[in-house]
């Protein structure tokens, strides 16, 4: 117990917690926190705007699997926070954010700089607290960490009046907290996985269709065991893009919108799917009447109200995916198991066969593919990609293998523009020794190109790969598909030259236009020692295909 | 098949639970027909009972989309015919006529219900009851002329030797 002024107890806590690094921007309601950050270990990066601090602090936390910290004052600071925050909640990203706030004494009398912050972020948070004495700082700081990085994660944010920074009080730091409300079911049911293994042991056509949840719990291993021992193909949806080794050959890639057709007619033939950490996004299953119709499905998921909220769940197993999995092995072992034929196999891999993308095109513009291929080339395995969104995002979902988890990152439930740039700078902070890679569209990177700056006077040596098609492209696809070529404001036009902007950053920049050059190009950002852009001037009407247009089933593939 | 279901929730009492509760409802788009809150055996708890329209899925969601909210101890579904359903309703009348006056007192009297303010123009009545019981009543002083309505909403407790208690707190 000591006495201490309530933005050091705010820094100490954090620094009993492990953060040894925290994203954001200052301003009049959080001056007193940033001055006792000024004094202390851990280390603060100064972004250029409060979303890309945000989608830094998620970057951080996708690629380490624990809580990424930003931070930024009351009003405008806080909502620019919002983006971020959503984002991190749609995808299950422990992010623990920290705002500033007017003094208690004017807090609803729409003082200068006041929003109502924890409002604002009810619905888009796991959960929020607004501090109300300074005694109970280390406790809330304790519970928000606790809440973002436990059971089903997500980001939780504390509202730090002024007055709650500067005052002072006994200060005790707890072990431990307790919520009464909040206590995730970790461990399946026995009789549950019982009746899992016993369908598994019965199907004659399983898939398993792995999501961000067996990277969050760090079920790769079980899951590698399971594919093997039943043997079963494995689809991933977006956020489980590494879960699995997309070069092994029970891989069937990603399925849903743009996915790979083997994945989307393997789930749609199914006669058992094994779903583990998926919540059914609508851009994964299609249209669901005609999601697997022939599949029973087992649900394993760590969060009970996924189950039966988009798709009807014949086994349901609410536990950790990791947990869940390995008890499973031990049932399975167990249990005598008839001889399956390898018809299922067989097909799958034939299926696997005969949609092998072409990516190896020597057009110019520059195809997309070929542009993917070079990364994939240019990327070991370790190497992190972060991901914009829109069609740059997709042909990085279809085409690009990835082996490991933690290192696809990409906006999945919100599909936010601009978060792969930034993600990308917290990527590269939580991991330097690894390469960062951006996959990003022209649109995407221009709504934080901001964040060239920090990357630039930080020395966090990302690369950001443009897919220069000067158009909103994947605005533009649907318009071409869907609207009869009416185009409308998806035009991009000329500005900016990218490759001037990143050298007026003081980054690197260089533009390729020819197949030959990719190479040679993206060694060179590499090489560069400072953050580089690479200009892929790409065809400018190619589209992401293949598509399953939007209420179609996943079958009813088009391109 | 969409009917009415009985759902309590225990919440720990803190700045901001109702809204949280509320937002949540909203945003998931979930029919409340009634909702009421109060305190329970235990400071810093609130009880709060809901009715809810929808279909078993329905329900189901809801339940677990509350017990999600980090404030909420614990959610139970009540089925009606298991419980004490309850509901108050103060009812302000026209009473101008000296038979008027006569009549509402018996109404109420059969009733079970009390009268808890007397004017010249007017008259307050308290009830207590099920829903039909208040319909009824209320459909009799319709009548008269309604001046005001004020329901709590319903309150549900299960009969016997079931419990919606929270089992451990610190
Ligand atoms: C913040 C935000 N605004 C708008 C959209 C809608 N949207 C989805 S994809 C897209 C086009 C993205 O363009 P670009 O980054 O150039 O990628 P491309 O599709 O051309 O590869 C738009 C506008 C979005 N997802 N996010
Ligand atoms: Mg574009």
């Amino acid at each position: 117990m000591a006495v201490m002024k309530g933005a050091d107890a705010v820094v100490q806590a954090l620094e009993r917690e492990g953060v040894e690094v925290v994203f954001g921007i200052p301003g009049g309601a959080s001056i007193p926190l940033y001055d006792s950050l000024y004094s202390s270990g851990i280390r603060h990066i100064l972004m250029r705007h409060e979303q890309g601090a945000a989608h830094a602090a998620d970057g951080y936390a996708r690629v380490l699997g624990r809580a990424g910290v930003c931070s930024a004052t009351s009003g405008p600071g806080a909502t620019n926070l919002t983006t971020g925050i959503a984002n991190a909640y749609m995808d299950s990203s422990p992010v623990v954010a920290i705002t500033g706030q007017v003094a208690t004494p004017f807090i609803g009398r729409d003082a200068f700089q006041e929003t109502d912050v924890i409002g604002i972020t009810m619905p888009i948070t796991k959960h929020n607290f607004q501090v109300r004495s300074v005694a109970e700082i280390p406790e809330v700081i304790k519970k928000a960490f606790h809440i973002a990085q436990t059971g089903r994660p997500g980001p939780v944010l504390i509202d730090l009046p002024k007055d709650m920074q500067e005052g002072v009080a006994e200060i005790e730091f707890p072990e431990e907290v307790s919520l009464v409300g909040y206590r995730p079911t970790y461990e399946g049911h026995p009789k549950q996985i019982k009746e899992a293994a016993r369908a598994i042991l019965d199907a004659e056509r399983p898939v398993i269709l792995a999501g961000g949840g067996v990277i969050i719990s760090g079920a790769s291993a079980e899951l590698m065991r399971l594919a093997e021992f039943i043997p079963a193909p494995v689809v991933t949806t977006l956020m489980g893009k590494g879960s699995f080794p997309e070069s092994h050959p029970l891989s069937l890639g990603v399925l849903g919108m743009h996915g790979r057709r083997e994945a989307n007619h393997a789930v749609t033939e199914s006669d058992l799917l094994i779903a583990v950490g998926t919540r059914f996004s609508d851009r994964s299953t299609g249209m669901v009447s005609c999601f697997a119709p022939e599949a029973k499905v087992i649900h394993i998921d760590i969060d009970p109200a996924e189950i039966g909220k988009n798709v009807k769940a014949h086994i349901p197993v609410v536990g950790d995916a990791r947990r869940v999995l390995a008890r499973l092995l031990q049932v399975l072992a167990e249990m005598k198991r008839k001889g399956r034929s390898r018809e299922w196999i067989e097909k799958v891999k034939l299926w696997k066969r005969e949609f092998e993308p072409e990516l190896d095109y020597d057009d110019v513009p520059l195809k997309p593919h070929r542009v993917i291929k070079e990364i994939m080339e240019f990327l070991g395995e370790d190497d992190v990609v972060t991901t914009e969104v829109g069609q740059c995002q997709m042909w990085a979902h279809c085409y690009m293998r990835r082996s490991k988890p933690r290192t696809f990152i990409s906006s999945g439930g919100l599909g936010t523009m601009g978060f792969g740039f930034p993600a990308a700078i917290g990527a590269k902070v939580a991991k330097p020794e690894v390469k960062v890679l951006d996959v990003a569209g022209d649109g995407s990177f221009l709504m934080n190109i901001q964040e060239l700056a920090t990357a630039v006077e930080n020395s966090i040596n990302v690369i950001v790969a443009v897919f220069d098609n000067r158009y909103l492209g994947m605005v533009r696809q649907w318009q071409e598909l869907f609207y009869d070529r009416r185009y409308s404001a998806v035009d991009l036009g000329s500005s900016p030259d990218f490759v001037k902007v990143a050298e007026a950053f003081g980054a690197f920049g260089i533009r390729v236009e020819k197949p030959g050059e990719i190479k040679d190009a993206l060694k060179q950002a590499a090489d560069s020692g400072k953050p580089a852009v690479v200009d892929f001037v790409i065809e400018r009407e190619c589209n992401i295909f293949p598509m399953v247009p939007p209420g179609k089933c996943l079958k009813e593939v088009i391109g | 098949m969409t009917e009415e279901h009985f759902i309590v929730a225990l919440v720990e009492d803190r700045p901001g639970v109702m809204q949280r509760i509320a937002g949540m409802l909203r945003r998931r788009n979930f029919n409340i027909d009634s909702i009421s809150v109060g305190s329970t055996e235990i400071p810093g708890i609130s009880r709060i009972t809901m009715t809810v329209h929808g279909d078993r899925l329905t329900l189901e969601q809801v339940m677990k989309q509350l017990n999600k909210l980090i404030e909420v101890v614990k959610v139970s579904e009540l089925r009606q015919e298991e419980s004490v359903v309850r509901e108050l309703a103060l009812i302000k009348v026209n009473v101008k006529s000296e038979r008027a006056r006569a009549e509402v007192v018996q109404y109420a009297s059969i009733f079970r219900a009390r009268i808890v303010d007397v004017s010249k123009q007017s008259m307050t009545v308290e009830i207590t009851g099920d829903e039909e019981k208040l319909r009824a009543f209320i459909e009799l002083m319709r009548s008269y002329g309604i001046i005001e309505i004020a329901r709590t909403g319903k309150v549900i407790m299960a009969r016997g030797a079931r419990n919606v208690r929270v089992r451990e707190m610190k």
